[in-house]
């Protein structure tokens, strides 16, 4: 029986990015907030320490920093005629496992969606009719517009201090910065980072293409940072370990780096670490949250009773807790009714890599990062017509050199041989020489590909395991197909001698690492039909819970989604703020 | 009047400018005089009680942890007004004596662990605030053994011979040719802040070597470094609002506290005026410099323990200090020209490099961050040898420091530890 204990106003589920900045919000307006987060306190002098957070073996091959099938699996399979099984390892993409998430081993590319991303649907069917749009596919529009978002991704972009260079400032395009995004207010809080030879040849190549090259707009620093909670970052170092690994040098943004050292003074927050939520309790109506339960590292059982029940867990964590909690209607894939655990997304990972002249190449990829290199955007979602292409959707496209890991990097050219002496003088001749341009492209919702409990399996606390369906549509493959030859027009044009393309294809495996970005589950919108939380990610069902993470998105753009999600928290902890607790309720009549 | 006797009273208005004003006050003043309690609070966390006198995770004031002595350990004890465990029975005039002479209620003597060798120059206005202060308290039921001291230094009445020796109360002596500013500041830094304790070298019996003062000590495997105007090991190269942005907010453009100083911040110099904060500096920064030391020797670029070092520090350290020792402001210390860095004595640097240290969080910077163990991944040799390159590149100047220095601070920490 678990015990009962004293009333908090507010608790978050999750210490990572949208745990930390809503419950500093939160703080900061006064009320009682307790966060509970399932795995330990990390922090940068202990956790990262500069003698060992560059360990290879430690944290990518081991994955220190990650959830661990263990504490809680999914199974996955590609389509619903298939029987799901659990993974036994985390491949494919990577929840984060204690304070600070999945955003302490982030890359730090840290995007604005576009303004045609929050109108998809309608932007779509305006410029190309709706019988562009693929019956099976079922992208919609988020319920707010780019606009709406501005201020929001302006908050997140400054207590992250990104570096960058605005394409568009309040309608004014800005040389050298991307010409596609939508208006800012004011510039990035830092300049871009440094390029290094290879982003460098890139964007030489690519301008004399046509494309329009600007720096990656990243959360690694790119000088010292002092943001608007008084919080101090340091510089960024291109020290090469930044995806799968903690940040030694304060550079990278992530909860610990920007918003904890101010959250964790506050004398109305408090913070369990090691605490893992089991449900949210909800009063014999259904319709209101009463707290959660939780159950601690000794197997003892808590009830923590609060006013509002914020759901900032990994993506696929907050779904789960939706369906075990029931707040929504579970989604039917036959008949394509309900909605939690539809429009479950992912992100087109598409790669092209240049094998360049060793006697005339050095590109010294062991100098980088996960968020410095230049990219273009002409491949990215609507900006080049899709009439003729029979697809829909594109790329962010990026030479990102995110550093040569000792262990796992390997290059050889197509043909080479896999083993032995002949392996070994191809990679000795490439290591230097080879040279990877990245499209991480956007992923549209499909009838078929969605989240429920499944049947089967349960985790070690005896609830259902988040059931994974999914396969990379063919609307997706057809992009990336596409996205890829073009890239690799660019790396030919770039002097390459040889070329390994890499375009996204099915099926979908639970394998190989593709990218920590899926997406959707509990879509925001403004039609309950369609979605579980309104534009204000508050359930339409149960209106005293709010859930912030990329589980809202109704489907993926080709940017990287962090930055959306930091500004989606900001936009929650603003109604919450200004609307909400002046008068609890429903904030948009369903 | 004399315009020496101008300055005088000059001088002693100002010594109370910064805070309240509520001195004309009869001695049967008003316990519950609102004005009174709050000077005697900020008299309280000028003098910083609650450092000694308060266990981390225990009520304030309510007895404190173990300080390690030369002699043995001592524990400060329950000030609360609690009768059976505090100082619940005693007067004014038992505190205004322990402070003044080191003597507590009922004759009993205290050790000078008690800075009352600096509290001895504090104003009858201070005290009778303190006192009124202390009053209000919650009193907390919490006996505390003060007195862990082996034999024959647990005697108290050895102290009597040792206050004949080394110490001599007296009042605090305004230096009427100096600023009001000026003579607040050195209230602050003798009376109240009682600096000395920490950052003025020892005689053999433990007394402040008053010949030295300020010039930087050795305590707790700590060394608080020299706070004089020496450009060198000092804060001579310190404007007045670099050292006062130090002592408010943790961090300057050069430094960060940890240690026992961010402790000192934490209670004390981040909650004091701005006007106080400018009067310690202006008294701090005014005084000459120890005399002119012999320049210290650059170990030479060539040396092999400086090859090593340089070796080590572009491994381990150049990612957050930078090639050029700058570090980075509010975030990784600048090592080219600090006075910790360059001081005689290692021990601060030594300590850092084997153990790491989280620097103090305040409301102006609260980053806190935190510099890394690497004891555990350098020898002896490796740490000796990096800090001896840290202190003789950018200009920096200052003795190397042997694999057996290193060796001891190990042994040091394993005990403090």
């Amino acid at each position: 029986m678990a015990r009962k204990l004293p009333r908090k106003d507010v608790v978050v589920i999750g210490l990572g990015w949208t745990g930390s900045i809503i419950a500093n919000e939160l703080c900061d307006e006064g009320l009682d907030v307790v966060a509970l987060e399932r795995g330990p306190w990390r922090d940068t002098a202990t956790d990262f320490n500069i003698g060992y957070a560059p360990d290879e073996l430690r944290y990518n091959a081991r994955q220190e920093l990650m959830l661990r099938p263990a504490q809680t699996a999914v199974t996955a399979r590609n389509n619903a005629d298939q029987t799901a099984l659990p993974m036994r390892q985390y491949g494919s993409f990577h929840p984060g496992n204690g304070v600070g998430g999945a955003g302490v081993h982030w890359a730090g590319i840290t995007w604005r969606f576009s303004p045609a991303d929050f109108r998809l649907k309608s932007h779509y069917t305006e410029r190309y009719g709706a019988q562009s749009i693929p019956e099976d596919m079922t992208i919609q529009d988020w319920g707010l517009t780019y606009e709406e978002m501005e201020p929001y991704y302006d908050r997140f972009e400054y207590l992250a201090g990104v570096s960058g260079k605005a394409g568009n400032l309040d309608g004014r395009m800005q040389e050298g910065g991307n010409p596609f995004e939508g208006a800012r207010k004011r510039e990035y809080p830092n300049p871009p980072m440094m390029q290094t030879f290879g982003p460098t040849l890139f964007a030489e190549t690519a301008a004399k293409m046509g494309y329009k090259p600007f720096p990656i707009p990243s959360s690694l620093l790119s000088r010292t940072y002092t943001n608007p909670l008084g919080v101090t970052m340091g510089q960024c170092t291109f020290c090469g370990f930044c995806t799968n690994y903690g940040c030694a040098n304060y550079s990278k943004a992530s909860a610990q780096t920007t918003v904890l050292p101010v959250l964790m003074r506050k004398p109305n927050f408090e913070l369990r670490t090691l605490c893992e939520v089991l449900k949210v309790n909800l009063d014999s109506t259904g319709k209101k949250a009463t707290g959660v339960t939780y159950v601690d590292t000794s197997g003892d059982e808590f009830e923590q009773p609060a006013d509002l029940v914020i759901l900032c867990a990994f993506m696929l964590d907050n779904v789960r807790l939706m369906l075990l909690s029931g707040i929504g209607k579970p989604y039917d894939v036959r008949s394509g009714t309900g909605v939690v655990g539809r429009n479950f997304c992912y992100q087109m990972a598409n790669q092209v890599v240049g094998f360049f002249d060793p006697a005339k190449y050095n590109f010294n990829n062991f100098i980088g990062g996960g968020a410095t290199g230049m990219a273009i955007d002409e491949l990215n979602n609507d900006n080049f017509d899709h009439g003729p292409l029979g697809f829909l959707g594109g790329g962010s496209t990026r030479c990102a050199p995110i550093g040569a890991e000792p262990i796992s990097k390997r290059p050889t050219p197509p043909g080479s041989p896999t083993w032995g002496s002949g392996w070994k003088k191809a990679m000795r001749d490439s290591y230097l020489s080879n040279l990877s341009v990245g499209c991480e492209a956007s992923s549209y919702a499909n009838r078929g590909n969605f989240l429920d409990l499944d049947p089967t399996y349960t985790d070690r606390l005896g609830r259902p395991l988040m059931r994974i369906t999914f396969d990379f549509p063919e609307n997706d493959v057809k992009m990336s197909a596409y996205v890829t030859k073009k890239v690799a027009e660019i790396v030919r044009a770039m002097g390459a001698q040889a070329i390994d393309e890499n375009p996204r294809t099915g099926p979908w495996s639970v394998v190989p690492y593709q990218s920590t970005h899926v997406v959707g589950g509990t879509a925001m919108g403004a039609d309950p039909s369609t979605s579980v939380v309104n534009p204000y990610l508050q359930s339409w069902d149960v209106p005293n819970v709010f859930t912030v993470g990329a589980n809202v998105f109704p489907q993926n753009s080709g940017y990287n989604p962090t930055g959306t999600v930091g500004a989606l928290a900001y936009r929650a902890a603003d109604a919450i703020r200004s609307r909400y607790l002046k008068s609890p309720g429903p904030l948009v009549q369903a | 009047m004399t315009r020496t006797r101008l300055a005088v009273a000059a001088a002693a208005a100002l010594l109370f400018a910064a805070v309240p004003s509520i001195l004309s006050a009869p001695a049967r003043a008003d316990d519950q005089d609102f004005a009174l309690i709050e000077r005697g609070r900020y008299v309280a966390t000028t003098a910083d009680c609650v450092a000694c006198h308060s266990l981390p995770s225990g009520k304030p004031y309510a007895g404190g942890s173990a300080l390690q002595t030369p002699f043995g350990t001592l524990v400060a004890p329950n000030i609360t007004p609690d009768r059976g465990t505090g100082i619940g029975n005693w007067t004014e005039e038992d505190l205004r004596r322990t402070l003044r002479e080191g003597i507590g209620r009922g004759g009993k003597r205290l050790y000078p662990a008690m800075p009352y060798p600096a509290y001895t120059r504090m104003t009858d206005d201070d005290i009778r605030a303190l006192w009124a202060y202390l009053r209000t308290l919650e009193p907390v039921s919490n006996a505390v053994e003060a007195n862990q001291l082996p034999f024959p230094f647990n005697i108290r009445l050895l102290m009597a011979g040792w206050n004949l020796l080394n110490f001599e109360p007296e009042p605090f002596k305004p230096d009427p040719q100096k600023s009001a500013e000026w003579n607040r500041g050195a209230y602050l830094v003798q009376a109240l802040g009682h600096c000395g304790t920490c950052h003025t070298p020892k005689t053999m019996l433990g007394a402040d070597d008053t010949g030295r003062a300020l010039q930087g000590a050795n305590l707790q495997a700590w060394y608080a470094p020299s706070i004089t105007a020496d450009k060198r090991q000092g804060i001579g190269g310190w404007t007045a609002d670099q050292l006062v942005a130090y002592l408010k907010t943790g961090a300057n453009h050069q430094s960060l506290a940890s240690g026992p100083m961010a402790e000192e911040i934490q209670n004390s110099s981040s909650r004091m005026t701005d006007a106080d904060l400018k009067a310690i500096a202006a008294y701090l920064l005014d005084r000459k410099p120890p005399g002119t030391q012999a320049q210290t020797a650059t170990v030479a670029a060539d040396d092999a323990r400086m090859r090593t070092g340089g070796a080590v520090y572009t491994d381990t350290c150049m990612a957050c200090h930078g090639g050029d020792g700058k570090g980075q402001t509010f975030l990784f210390p600048t090592l080219a020209g600090s006075g910790v860095v360059q001081a005689d004595d290692p021990a601060t640097l030594i300590r850092l490099v084997l153990d790491g240290s989280r620097a103090v969080a305040t409301d102006d910077r609260p980053t806190g961050p935190a510099m890394p163990p690497l004891g555990w991944r350098l020898t002896d040799a490796d740490v000796a040898a990096v800090v001896t390159y840290i202190r003789n590149s950018w200009s920096n100047a200052a003795p190397p420091v042997s694999a057996d220095d290193v060796a001891k601070m190990r042994k040091t920490l394993a005990q403090v530890n």
